[in-house]
């Protein structure tokens, strides 16, 4: 049989399966973020579908396509896995699991990880059993991240963790955590740090959500008093975590900038004259607005353009390691853009902080999700490395300009 | 389908590059320019473009070309670019050719597509009269008279208007836009030059009265055929714009890399870098959207005029882009005439307002996508 044969047969069956498996409700466009399914130990599924629909992915390894079936993954080929993301989104499929483990860690400890780690792990991520939050910026190491100072004390068979972290995303909801640590604080600040797992309920972890301008508590600071970490729970070697988590950076920098992308946003145009009408000829009903918005919709199509080019360029092993910054940066710059001119095809009726419940309006602003949303996009800039460093990285590692 | 190229066509790529670089370099175009040149183009060049089979890349097997599509067209057009090549491909092998493929009656196809094909002959499309485009706005008269038809108006930046042997002319008929082949030579047909700011030329063309008999309309089409060989001249504009981008940034990152003032590599400045940054990312956006509108056009032409809007939208913008930052990063220099950054921004000035400027494709989109 050749190639393309099996393939086609492959969507077929794919086909098959997703419309007898996939339930009616979760075909159904995601309206924000109280859709998302996050898995977890005490994880709270909003129906019994989104439930059942995580179950059957999961059982397939249909969550993580790509990885090998001993790890709990679908073990398909790069062709197959672009098959079965096409056919779902033909049937409109939501994501079942939305998932740091699958984002970030996995591909880490596919790189990293030793036999057991991953045996214990992946499988786990996987189905959604574990959710995962990430340990990386402290109060004093943001942007210049090398510069962390959580020790961790060497004490034989395990580390002594203490120190503090912030800006982790959901770790008051997260059941283990992946850490950068330094355990050798006399080496150069690069070389001193480790990369250890540790379950969120250990002893000495504790949380405290920030609240952000957005009004939400999408980040936390954390904790770690005498912390006890099993030294298998190390990840690579003693020393080489900056290794793991550059690694892991490129994988975290391709989420944020294909956020705008996964949730599939409506067309901003189509969305704007809803909201503001349209004159005599049929065009939006604000001309500097929807200027504005073509501009955007065309840099919108080109991102997702690069997108798309960029993962054929991976799998063709042409891509080049430090791109994911470029795809970052203006991912990030494009979905602050979005928000910006949905708040202004809104109007006032954005503004709606509290909704009173009587107008249409109130209604419609829905407790002000779209302020909150434009607020929130602010932070795409800064999380995950700003802006600013992405062009930093950019300008060295791809363009190879001189200077430090 | 893919966004890459194939080993075919990276092929084609590697042998333009080394054709156009050696044969027709950014250096002939300032020498027909300064010898103001009458033809505005090499005929050697032109003709020796045209043995290797890039003239006809586009037309089909049939009447003599290489049959091959948009794709091709792109890599051909990215080279031309990036040395600013002085040939008239662009109005002949490309829009032309396209337009009497999709709806020249059989006799004109044969008449013209092998003549193309070969380069001994040069077609180009007048389509616009005022001083932005505005296709849907055609306004040349097409009349009925006789058994044929009477064309009168004026036809303006014509692209190698003043060397072209046949004139496809855009017109106004009672029943909508129709579409001309019309020989240089007919009685009634002005042109005159107009050398551009790029040193390329165009025409203004004026028909007084011009009798063509029935058979002289293209039979395959008015508005819509007109959009669509537009749109394919549209997207090998996009290209030779990320061409001229490409070309003009890596002599600029190479200029960062070895002007030094302060005592340093001006290329150690942040305040370059990011900046240098951004422009990388905003031709790589280009690039994206251009392979995208070619491969639109490729495998349906019908459904590709949004990504080619896309496209031409931002190939302009990023070109505009890179030309200014390459001239603000050399100083000084990056104003004479010494250098060659004059010539790549006029060149991307014109090609941003041929076939419509990304203002022009911005407003296409929004009516394109209902608001």
């Amino acid at each position: 049989m050749s190639e393309t044969t099996s393939l086609e047969s492959f969507r077929a069956e794919t086909r098959a399966w997703l419309e007898a498996n996939c339930p009616p409700e979760m075909r159904q466009p995601l309206r924000g973020e109280q859709d998302y399914c996050w898995g977890g130990r005490n994880a709270s599924f909003q129906s019994e579908a989104q439930r059942l629909w995580l179950q059957r992915l999961g059982e397939r390894g249909w969550t993580v396509p790509t990885w090998p079936r001993d790890y709990g993954g679908g073990g398909l080929t790069a062709e197959q896995a672009q098959v079965l993301q096409q056919e779902m989104r033909r049937l409109n499929c939501r994501p079942a699991l939305w998932s740091f483990g699958i984002w970030m860690l996995g591909p880490a400890l596919l790189k990293f990880g030793s036999e057991a780690q991953k045996r214990e792990h992946l499988p786990k991520i996987a189905r959604g059993e574990i959710r995962w939050c990430q340990g990386y910026s402290e109060p004093n190491a943001g942007s210049d991240l090398a510069s962390l100072q959580t020790r961790a004390e060497d004490r034989g068979d395990h580390y002594r963790v203490n120190g503090q972290k912030i800006w982790t995303s959901y770790a008051d909801q997260a059941d283990w955590i992946f850490c950068l640590v330094r355990t050798d604080s006399a080496a150069k600040k690069h070389t001193g740090i480790s990369f250890v797992l540790f379950d969120m309920a250990t002893p000495g972890v504790s949380t405290r959500p920030i609240t952000l301008i957005s009004g939400k508590s999408p980040f936390c600071e954390t904790f770690f008093d005498d912390v006890r970490v099993d030294k298998h729970n190390l990840v690579g070697q003693p020393g080489g975590g900056w290794d793991v988590a550059k690694y892991l950076l490129t994988h975290e920098r391709e989420m944020i900038g294909a956020i705008g992308e996964r949730a599939q946003p409506q067309p901003l145009g189509a969305m704007a004259a809803q909201s503001l009408g349209r004159d005599a000829t049929g065009r939006l009903d604000d001309p500097q607005l929807r200027a504005r918005i073509a501009e955007f919709e065309v840099d919108e199509a080109a991102f997702r353009a690069l997108l798309q080019r960029f993962g054929e360029q991976a799998r063709a092993g042409q891509a080049h390691g430090a791109f994911s910054s470029a795809l970052k940066y203006y991912g990030a710059e494009l979905n602050k853009r979005r928000h910006e001119l949905i708040m202004s095809a809104l109007g006032s009726g954005a503004l709606i902080w509290e909704s009173a419940g009587g107008a249409a309006e109130d209604a419609a602003s829905n407790d002000g999700a779209a302020a909150r949303d434009w607020l929130r996009s602010k932070a795409n800039s800064i999380e995950g490395g700003t802006s600013e460093v992405q062009l930093n990285v950019i300008a060295k590692r791809i363009l190879e300009l001189p200077g430090a | 389908m893919s966004l890459l190229l194939n080993e075919e066509q990276s092929m084609l790529r590697d042998s333009a590059r080394s054709f156009l670089a050696e044969n027709a370099p950014v250096a002939q175009l300032r020498r027909l320019r300064d010898s103001r040149d009458p033809a505005g183009f090499a005929g050697n060049t032109w003709a020796a473009f045209a043995d290797l089979g890039y003239a006809g890349v586009a037309v089909a097997e049939a009447h003599g070309g290489a049959g091959l599509g948009a794709v091709e067209v792109g890599v051909l057009m990215e080279q031309i670019g990036r040395n600013l090549s002085a040939l008239p491909f662009l109005a002949s092998g490309v829009v032309a050719a396209r337009l009497l493929q999709s709806a020249g009656s059989a006799a004109q196809q044969a008449a013209w597509l092998p003549r193309i094909a070969r380069g001994e002959a040069i077609a180009t499309l007048a389509v616009d009269e005022g001083i932005k485009h505005q296709p849907e706005a055609v306004a040349l008269r097409a009349a009925r008279h006789g058994g044929g038809w009477r064309l009168s108006g004026s036809k303006s930046f014509v692209p190698d208007g003043h060397v072209a042997s046949l004139l496809l002319v855009a017109a106004r008929a009672d029943d909508g836009v129709a579409l001309f082949a019309l020989p240089r030579d007919t009685p009634g047909v002005q042109v005159e030059r107009t050398v551009m700011a790029d040193a390329h030329n165009a025409a203004r063309v004026v028909l007084l009265d011009v009798a063509l008999p029935d058979d002289a309309r293209l039979p395959g089409g008015g508005a819509a055929a007109l959009q669509q060989a537009l749109d394919f001249g549209r997207a090998a504009a996009a290209a030779e714009l990320l061409g001229i981008a490409d070309e003009v940034f890596e002599r600029t990152l190479d200029y960062l890399k070895q002007r030094r003032q302060f005592g340093r590599l001006i290329g150690e400045f942040q305040a370059l870098q990011h900046r240098a940054a951004m422009l990388y990312v905003d031709i790589e956006l280009a690039r994206a959207a251009l392979a995208k509108a070619l491969l639109a056009l490729d495998t349906a032409p019908q459904q590709a005029a949004e990504a080619v809007a896309i496209a031409k939208a931002k190939c302009g913008s990023a070109a505009t882009l890179a030309v200014q930052e390459g001239v603000q990063m050399h100083g000084g220099m990056g104003m004479t005439d010494q250098l060659d950054f004059g010539l790549f921004m006029q060149r991307a000035r014109v090609l941003q307002e041929l076939y419509g400027d990304a203002g022009w494709h911005m407003d296409r989109l929004a009516r394109m996508r209902g608001y």
